[in-house]
């Protein structure tokens, strides 16, 4: 077993409006930046335990999958790294 | 349903009270609800909203009897954070986000009623107006267009005389309320349980529970 940690980057699709996006990007663009867009989203950092990187791999899938993301919505992207067999 | 966090369920309790029918509290942990006729998830902030509204409360124990339950053909209402709890646990299509312009919002609406042709709607006219009031902060629905071939548009967002316009939160086609296809799922942000008297501002909400009742004591009638 090794210990993993992951971490999500979870966005709103492109496509469904991002009101906070747009407000901050208005925000930014009020304080003299040429800004073109602005998306905001969520890190999320899980650890956890897993035989090998591939299953650690397809757990954090998973994760996300189903409860991380919601898929209708929005996108996920992770990676995943050992961080040692014992904490 | 109470999740800890629900904060409306004393007003569906009311409003059902009101209608002269049985009702009682159900705690999130219960995974049998083979006893009720109709199942409401109320509004409030589940679980915080942490994570994402709805989100947490999808998984807790008592979701699994509620699927069970709509898939026997059972009547489930969810309101409000119900309604975002329905969405994330997959019964009904699409999901709520933020509102449009970020605010929340606590006020009077109107909604036209689309389709009378389900337990939720059979004592109301299409396009009949209902004042109801709202109160939330991620009421904006999206669905997708495959998502929209899932869902039946119960209630739209429109101005007093039902024409479109007043749409408060950004929703797609001024959603705001859907069922499933077969009827027995009724999502909605508007709170009609907060629409029972006149003396707190409209009655608009009775229809609805009106038309719940209707359709319970048919289906009893012919069962019987």
């Amino acid at each position: 077993m090794g210990n993993y940690q992951a971490n999500l980057k979870i966005s709103l699709k492109k496509g469904v409006l991002d009101p906070q996006g747009s407000a901050t990007m208005g925000a930014l663009v009020s304080l003299g930046y040429e800004v073109t867009d602005v998306r905001v989203g969520k890190q999320i950092m899980v650890e956890f335990e897993a035989e090998s990187r591939e299953e650690a791999l397809a757990l954090v899938d998973e994760m996300a999958k189903r409860l991380l993301a919601n898929p209708v919505i929005e996108d996920y992207s992770f990676m995943v790294e050992e961080v040692g067999e014992t904490k | 349903m109470v999740f800890p966090g629900s904060n409306c369920d004393l007003d569906v309790h009311h409003a059902i009270r009101l209608m002269g029918q049985d009702v009682s509290y159900v705690w999130h942990t219960e995974t049998d609800l083979s006893q009720y006729d109709v199942v409401i998830l109320p509004g409030g902030f589940s679980y915080g909203d942490y994570l994402r509204v709805g989100a947490i409360a999808s998984y807790s124990p008592v979701m699994s009897a509620i699927k069970e339950f709509a898939y026997q053909g059972g009547l489930v209402l969810g309101i409000c954070n119900g309604f975002q709890i329905l969405c994330e646990a997959g019964l009904l299509p699409g999901a709520l986000r933020a509102n449009e312009d970020l605010s929340f919002h606590c006020h009077d609406i109107y909604v036209r009623v689309e389709d009378t042709d389900t337990p939720f709607s059979n004592q109301l006219r299409t396009g009949d107006v209902l004042k109801l009031p709202i109160a939330h902060g991620e009421g904006n629905y999206f669905a997708s267009e495959e998502d929209m071939k899932n869902l039946r548009v119960i209630f739209r967002y429109s101005d007093s005389q039902g024409n479109r316009g007043g749409n408060p939160n950004g929703s797609v086609d001024d959603i705001a309320g859907i069922s499933n296809l077969s009827g027995n799922v009724l999502g909605l942000m508007p709170h009609p349980e907060r629409a029972m008297e006149e003396l707190l501002g409209s009655r608009d909400g009775r229809g609805i529970f009106s038309s719940i009742v209707a359709y319970l004591k048919e289906r009893s009638g012919i069962s019987v």
